[in-house]
């Protein structure tokens, strides 16, 4: 028997208000356990995809999240489930000390500041961060601001993981580190990424977009190959033999 | 505790009738002593209280004109105590903390809000500015001298509107992602301020003093 999809949209189509159309019928699914990346060129939906399963964008079609529909009064609900870590994690850490920042969410689901403070402890510790509670976010690196929004995510419990471009501005070891510790989440993921890498070390499946559709999915490896999705470096090596 | 011994001198220095140069001097001492105390750099301190005094001065010069010196006199050295002892107080206290402390003392939930909203946006106001200056710096944008003005003024108004229009798409996007973290209009503090007997001592000793400055000048007359 399929297990139930933990994500499931069907004909998701978007438009901004300059109308530009960055969804155009996307399907997709999200299986527990699985992990999907992501791929495309920039300006090809991937994010605003990824904002529509959180709720913070809607646009036409279905929108499922664990079984409930994206409508208004499922939101906190399917926020709780879906975490997501934003490209820029500046733009997620806006607290003054890095504990209050992973409190954050926890708080907003109501807990109490004497539950919430030892689910933010606990979520720094998965990231290897409970050193720096309280210390002021701005004052972290690149990679250690990285596990702190992830902390911040993760104090939620959500069931869904989705993370925009995670290894951008993260040096090789931060990057390794970084799949290291992703591999050990139970959550289901979606990685939206370039990095074929970075994909390759983490995802079971891949779905390539462009225009705002889905053009393509399976295997990590067949999506690369097919598009030609290799890391910079090594395609430029490819483009030189030829 | 501090925000209300700073009230208690506020009030102490808004409600004295007249400022003399020794009652000015006594407010003085003890906010430099407060300075030193908590370690801030008096230089730094007395140079930025005196960015109130331009505000001041304007209604000075109108009670100078108006032939009430004495006011004037008032005016100036009143403007200064008070915006030396919110200087402490800022310079003394997180943000957060102060807001915290705000709330408890009944200034409205939604007020503290903006003001939070206001420092974050701030900052990331200054950020998006800083990298727009690298920016140009990078591409060969002159220094001041050597340029006429109305290039120079048509370019640093193109780059306000740029600025403006980049730190609302960021201010969007924190927005969003606070939205994402559950955020439905209203910030819960992790901890509630819990007043320690050293808080409390503080207290007494400021208002006190406060007091002592108010009405002793008066008994001693």
């Amino acid at each position: 028997m399929t297990p139930q999809p933990l994500v499931e949209v069907r004909g998701l189509r978007h438009r901004y208000d300059d109308g530009t159309l960055a969804l155009d019928g996307v399907d997709f699914l999200l299986f527990p356990g699985e992990t999907v990346a992501l791929f495309g060129p920039n300006g090809s939906g991937k994010t605003t995809f990824a904002h529509h399963l959180n709720g913070l964008l809607s646009g036409e079609g279905f929108v499922s999240v664990c079984g409930r529909s994206l409508e208004k009064k499922n939101l906190v609900e399917i926020r709780r489930k879906v975490g997501l870590v934003f490209q820029d994690s500046d733009e997620q850490l806006f607290m003054s000390t890095v504990l209050e920042d992973v409190a954050f969410g926890p708080l907003n689901l109501g807990r109490t500041p004497d539950e919430a403070a030892p689910e933010a402890l606990r979520a720094l510790e998965q990231v290897g961060m409970q050193h720096a509670a309280g210390k002021a976010p701005y004052h972290l690196s690149a990679g250690e601001k990285k596990r702190v929004a992830l902390a911040g995510v993760l104090a939620m419990n959500p069931e869904i993981l989705i993370l925009d471009e995670p290894t951008t501005s993260l040096d090789p070891p931060a990057g390794r580190s970084l799949v290291a510790l992703l591999r050990n989440l139970p959550q289901s993921k979606i990685l939206i990424t370039h990095d074929a890498a970075f994909a390759r070390a983490l995802a079971t499946r891949a779905v390539f977009f462009e225009r705002g559709r889905v053009i393509a999915d399976g295997p990590v490896a067949e999506i690369v190959e097919r598009f030609h999705w290799y890391p910079s470096a090594s395609n430029a090596t490819e483009c030189l033999r030829r | 505790m501090k925000i209300l011994a700073v009230l208690a001198w506020l009030v102490a220095i808004g409600t004295s009738p007249r400022i003399t140069p020794l009652l000015a001097a006594c407010y003085f001492a003890l906010l430099v002593g407060v300075t030193i105390l908590a370690r801030l750099p008096v230089g730094a301190v007395l140079l930025r209280a005196a960015g109130v005094l331009p505000f001041s001065a304007t209604f000075a010069v109108i009670s100078i004109a108006a032939g009430d010196a004495a006011r004037a006199e008032a005016l100036i050295a009143k403007s200064y105590l008070s915006a030396s002892a919110v200087l402490i107080l800022a310079g003394t206290t997180p943000l957060p903390k102060l807001l915290r402390g705000l709330e408890s003392l009944g200034v409205p939930r939604f007020f503290t809000l903006v003001v939070q909203f206001l420092y974050r946006y701030l900052f990331t106001i200054s950020e998006q500015a800083q990298h727009m200056r690298m920016a140009a710096l990078a591409r060969g944008s002159q220094s001041r001298r050597g340029r006429r003005a109305s290039p120079r003024f048509r370019a640093a108004s193109g780059a306000v509107a740029t600025l403006f229009a980049r730190s609302q798409a960021r201010a969007e996007s924190i927005h969003g992602a606070m939205l994402a973290r559950g955020f439905t209009g209203r910030m819960e503090p992790l901890a509630a301020p819990s007043p320690r007997a050293a808080d409390a001592l503080f207290l007494a000793v400021g208002v006190l003093a406060a007091a002592a400055l108010r009405f002793l000048p008066g008994a001693v007359r």
